[in-house]
């Protein structure tokens, strides 16, 4: 599709947006001011609102398609959650306002603190950090101050499963930590014995995703929390995988000292095409004193902002604010709308689901990556034999799948399973479209066995066909700089 | 059971298919004494329409007052059609455009958006976008370490006149990574970061510095002489602006002989509302020899096989996913719906369009300068030029004062002596283009009956350095 | 089978090393992981002065889709990088023994050749490997 600056033309303008005439700037210097106008589209409001129409239409979404991507989480966004978040006092409050003018937003705040401690079982919780990688930030911070405070400055190092999300140990190298690698074994749980060979007065602290990213509960966690803790180091809780256990087993009853949640997967705030997210982070007693600031307290009857002056030992602002409030407002509606009742149902029916169509797969002949284990909310197969025997590998048919209206799952990672596809359904969809997604599976199968050529120049039916990764990134066109 | 779809005939049926007795068997492979009972903290599900009842009945209890802080966050008009069309559920609910033939809209939008960023900075690059204005300028600190090989200080210069939350994100990202940042002195008369002041770092291994533009006083500083001062010694330069004003404003791109190396700033000037302070989105542009330091997704323009046009995250081994812990920076997503309406905005108002608002913020802020000057006592602190914010300061301490006005309806200012303790009588205000001529009047009464009220109760010596008009 | 030239010493971490005569070296990568890395995009080299131990992180090879990084066989300071590559990186890919070499070294103890593999023993190692 064209770019909206090839549809641009000298003096168009969307003239209902701006004021009829240009003020004059003369407090300003002329040495101050640009002498050239800015490379902009010039367009009218149709134009714009047609371009950007259409080009939506060119997504995968949930909105619009199943979208199984593994460890992310793509469940049904509930549009009250936006309609609320969007009302035109929480839109309009600037967040410098007095608390004074804002106890109503002040205890939605509170009472998502709340309401997130009782599903983790954290003693405390700040929602400030954006995305799942700031709260990483965040969670490691903590744990570094914690050794600082008590002068334990020999722990250097920082325990990351093989399996784990890029995210841990560059979080971690941010903090100033060593990456210590262990493996997984072949059950998908940590390898015991080599977590024992790496331990030691060195250790900082572990950080896990439990479900794991292999798709399995660690059912050895209550021995690697004991480890961890008699070596003197702290656990970390990746809550990527939170969906899970949802209201059936909490990251503090496990062991866990810092844990940091997805809103946009567990709670259901819109992944927006690669964000905004949030990122909240929730401590064992051990590390209340060091959460980021600012964090909501109740006061009396009111509610105020904890800042630097109250929380002397925190880890300090991550954010200019007090983080992705919308966010936050989304997760909230979503967490009152699910209640007690409903919190424990999204970790079962996304079981339900994902062992479903893992049981299904396997009778239809895809082979799992752990047969021997349950799936959590989500499961790998691996298509090592397809890509061997008929040289169709996992991205013909990710790419194929785009073909049956599917979005493809999670492709090549976690990097230890040779070949996979990680799939995780969520509890929102029926079992009419988890069918839906064998019989395409199924299919594309047959498509590899008798006709490969159609698999392997998949996808057919998409705006664009496969595109050049390598010239993309050898010949670097990264903005518009004009015809010719 | 929200959001489920599943009967209880089809639970049976799945339930058979696995081989399972009922749900519960499905964690049979969590420790029995791990798992939790009824999470009674948690009250119970409420119906949508009641959840609509007490939310709305929240917001309705702060209100909207008349805004007329700044501080990072502006209170700017959004034509309706920017979060319409962003709210779409095909942009609303997609992921990260990993696949990028089922994700063309969302990719070709994001190119789009770096395009018109390049445009309004006057830079070669720009990412698809980071969290926030804040963690942006940590962004941009600790590429400027990477990138400045020649330099092994890890000393990095930061005025004193940016914003304050900026300045406390940046250290407390950084920290870790033993660089130092070293604050630069305001002028106090100007407000600026005098270009004397560098003199005492001339001949020092400094590895960058930090320029803002507006400041966070909303001061305009020498950006030309700051920038090439950094080129001239072996700093790299680091500008961190209003992406509004860039509108109107020289742009990074052309500030001193050869603009600076680095830009990032806060977006949410482009069609974000206000919200608390966020998501909003922050940006980060460079020059093209820098490219492969920067954090952040990256979109490129390439073709298909077939030879069409299509667009593709690229650049993807500086990243977390495939260089783990030697990635650099640990950001795995972006700001993509806000980035999503702020390309929306920037296309509706075009480069004229934002100017024009550009230029009504800067007239309006003297309008109400000129409104509280009258109210006696109340004076503009620097003497340089500005943008549309403005530091004032009062006969009397600010705190109590802007307490008393948020009474009365009345965001009324941003009080310095949280950050500046110097600056006890000093507040920071905006007037963008929303606010009306009788809202500024408004604003002035106000102020004078709560500075009469006060004035009869307490009145505080300024200090030497606070007059000077 | 990738191409491994006898006349050629390697390292384990799959770089190979070409013995000059005049206490110099050349480095690169093999043909073996060239292939595994895919169409490269991106090399970045040491600068020309630095001072490399064995075993030490030296360059990065980009791929599209993976970074690798590049161990220094022996102990030197680089005495030229081959810049060509900016520009053009396939060439490690089309030439990983010729036109495709990274840097040059000036040995700082000749001693660590004995360190290095020889064809055959590479060979058995990249046959173990994908076993």
């Amino acid at each position: 599709m064209t770019l909206i600056y090839e549809a641009s033309r000298a003096g168009r303008r969307a003239t209902a947006q701006a004021p009829s005439s240009r003020d004059d700037c003369g407090g300003i210097p002329e040495r101050f001011l640009r002498d050239t106008q800015a490379r902009l589209p010039e367009v009218s409001e149709l134009q714009a609102v047609r371009h950007y129409t259409r080009l939506s239409r060119k997504n995968f979404s949930i909105d619009t398609e199943f979208y199984p991507l593994g460890s992310c989480t793509m469940k049904y966004n509930p549009r009250a959650s936006n309609t609320l978040a969007m009302l035109p006092e929480f839109l309009a409050r600037h967040p410098e306002a007095p608390a004074s003018r804002s106890q109503g937003y002040l205890a939605c705040l509170y009472d998502l603190q709340q309401i997130l401690k009782a599903v983790t079982g954290m003693r405390g919780v700040s929602l400030t950090p954006t995305a799942g990688a700031q709260g990483e930030f965040a969670g490691v911070a903590m744990i570094k101050a914690y050794h600082e405070a008590r002068g334990d400055q020999g722990r250097t190092e920082i325990l990351v499963p093989d399996a784990a999300h890029g995210t841990n140990p560059a979080s971690a190298v941010m903090c100033g930590y060593r990456i210590r690698e262990i493996t997984t074994g072949s059950d998908g749980d940590v390898d015991i014995e080599a977590l024992r060979s790496v331990l030691g007065p060195q250790t900082a602290g572990i950080m896990l995703t439990n479900p794991s990213t292999v798709g399995v509960f660690d059912r050895g966690i209550e021995t690697i929390a004991r480890m961890v803790h008699d070596a003197g180091g702290l656990l970390y809780y990746d809550g990527a995988n939170l969906n899970a256990i949802l209201g059936k087993v909490r990251p503090g009853d496990m062991g866990f000292d810092v844990i940091h949640m997805n809103l946009h997967k567990t709670f259901s705030t819109p992944h927006g095409g690669g964000g905004p997210g949030a990122g909240p982070v929730g401590v064992s007693d051990r590390l209340l004193p060091y959460l980021p600031v600012p964090m909501v307290a109740r006061d009396g009857d009111g509610y105020r902002w904890l800042t630097e002056e109250d929380c002397p030992q925190s880890i300090g602002r991550l954010h200019a604010f007090a983080g992705n409030a919308g966010v936050l407002l989304r997760a909230y509606v979503y967490a009152l709308m699910l209640g007690r009742e409903g919190m424990p149902r999204v970790a079962e029916f996304s079981a339900l689901n994902a062992n479903y169509l893992l049981k299904r797969l396997q009778a239809a002949g895809f082979e799992a990556a752990y047969p021997e284990r349950r799936a959590t909310h989500e499961f790998i197969l691996t298509l090592r034999r397809q890509a061997k025997s008929l040289q169709v590998n996992t991205m013909d048919f990710a790419k194929r799948l785009l073909d049956y209206g599917v979005h493809a799952p999670t492709t090549y990672f976690p990097l230890l399973v040779p070949e996979c596809l990680l799939i995780e359904p969520t509890e929102t969809e029926d079992m009419e479209t988890l069918d839906g997604f064998v019989a395409a599976m199924v299919s594309i199968q047959r498509e590899a066995e008798e006709d490969p050529d159609l698999v392997r120049g998949a996808p057919h039916t998409m705006s664009v066909k496969r595109l050049d990764d390598v010239r993309a990134a050898r010949e670097l066109d990264l903005a518009w700089k004009g015809n010719g | 059971m929200p959001f489920i779809p599943h009967t209880e005939a089809e639970v049976q049926e799945m339930l058979a298919t696995i081989g399972a007795d009922d749900i519960e068997a499905l964690f049979d492979e969590i420790p029995a004494q791990l798992r939790c009972g009824t999470l009674e903290l948690v009250r119970a599900q409420m119906s949508e329409l009641e959840v609509s009842q007490l939310i709305s009945a929240r917001a309705h209890q702060d209100g909207q007052p008349s805004c007329f802080i700044g501080a990072g966050a502006y209170d700017h008009h959004i034509p309706a059609a920017v979060w319409q069309i962003a709210t779409r559920g095909e942009f609303y609910s997609a992921y990260t455009p990993y696949q990028a033939e089922a994700s063309q809209g969302t990719l070709q939008l994001l190119y789009e958006f770096q395009s018109m960023m390049t445009g309004l900075t006057a830079m070669d690059v720009s990412n698809a976008s980071l969290y926030d204005g804040a963690s942006a300028l940590a962004e941009a600190v600790l590429m400027a370490v990477r990138a400045n090989r020649k330099s092994k200080s890890r000393r990095v210069l930061v005025p004193r006149s940016l914003h304050p939350a900026y300045r406390r994100v940046a250290q407390n990202i950084v920290r870790n990574q033993d660089i130092l940042l070293e604050e630069l002195p305001y002028d106090a008369a100007g407000g600026h970061t005098d270009p004397e002041s560098l003199e005492r770092y001339r001949g020092e291994d400094i590895t960058a510095l930090v320029i803002a533009q507006p400041n966070f006083f909303g001061v305009l500083e020498e950006v030309d002489i700051l920038t090439d001062w950094a080129e001239a010694n072996g700093a790299l330069s680091i500008g961190v602006v209003n992406p509004l004003a860039l509108s109107i404003l020289n742009p990074p791109g052309s500030w001193g002989a050869n603009g600076v190396d680095i830009c990032c700033g806060e977006g949410q000037p482009l069609g974000i509302p206000l919200s608390s302070g966020g998501p909003y989105f922050g940006f980060l542009c460079c020059r093209k020899t820098l490219v492969r330091q920067m954090p952040g997704r990256i979109i490129g323009r390439t073709r298909d096989l077939d030879g069409k046009v299509g667009y593709t995250l690229t650049l993807q081994a500086r990243e977390q996913h495939i260089r783990r812990s030697k990635a650099t920076s640990n950001i795995c997503t972006n700001q993509g719906l806000m980035v999503t309406a702020a390309t929306i905005h920037m296309a509706l108002l075009g480069a004229e369009g934002l100017a024009r608002i550009a230029a009504r913020c800067h007239t309006n802020s003297r309008e109400l300068e000129e409104r509280l000057r009258a109210v006696g006592d109340v004076r503009p602190l620097f003497d340089r030029p500005r943008f549309h914010e403005q530091v004032i300061t009062l006969p009397v301490t600010a705190k109590q004062v802007l307490l008393e006005l948020a009474d009365d309806n009345l965001l009324a200012g941003y009080d310095l002596s949280r950050d500046y303790p110097e600056l006890q009588n000093a507040i920071l205000v905006c007037a963008t283009e929303k606010r009306t001529h009788e809202e500024m009047d408004a604003y002035a009464a106000a102020l004078a009956r709560v500075l009469s009220r006060r004035g009869e109760v307490t009145r505080q010596p300024q200090t030497e350095r606070m007059v000077k008009s | 089978m990738s191409n491994i030239p006898s006349e050629l010493k390697y390292a384990k971490s799959h770089e190979w090393v070409r013995d000059e005569g005049d206490g110099t070296v050349v480095v690169g990568i093999t043909d073996h992981a060239q292939e595994q890395l895919g169409d490269l995009v991106f090399v970045e080299l040491p600068e020309v002065g630095s001072l490399l131990n064995a075993g030490g992180e030296c360059a990065v090879v980009e791929s599209v889709k993976a970074a690798s990084d590049i161990y220094s066989p022996m102990s030197g300071e680089v005495v030229a990088v081959n810049a060509a590559l900016e520009e053009a990186p396939e060439t490690v890919n089309e030439d990983a023994y010729g036109d495709g070499w990274l840097f040059k070294l000036k040995l700082s103890d000749l001693g660590e050749a004995d360190e290095l593999l020889d064809a055959e023993a590479y060979g058995a190692q990249i046959e173990a490997e994908e076993h």
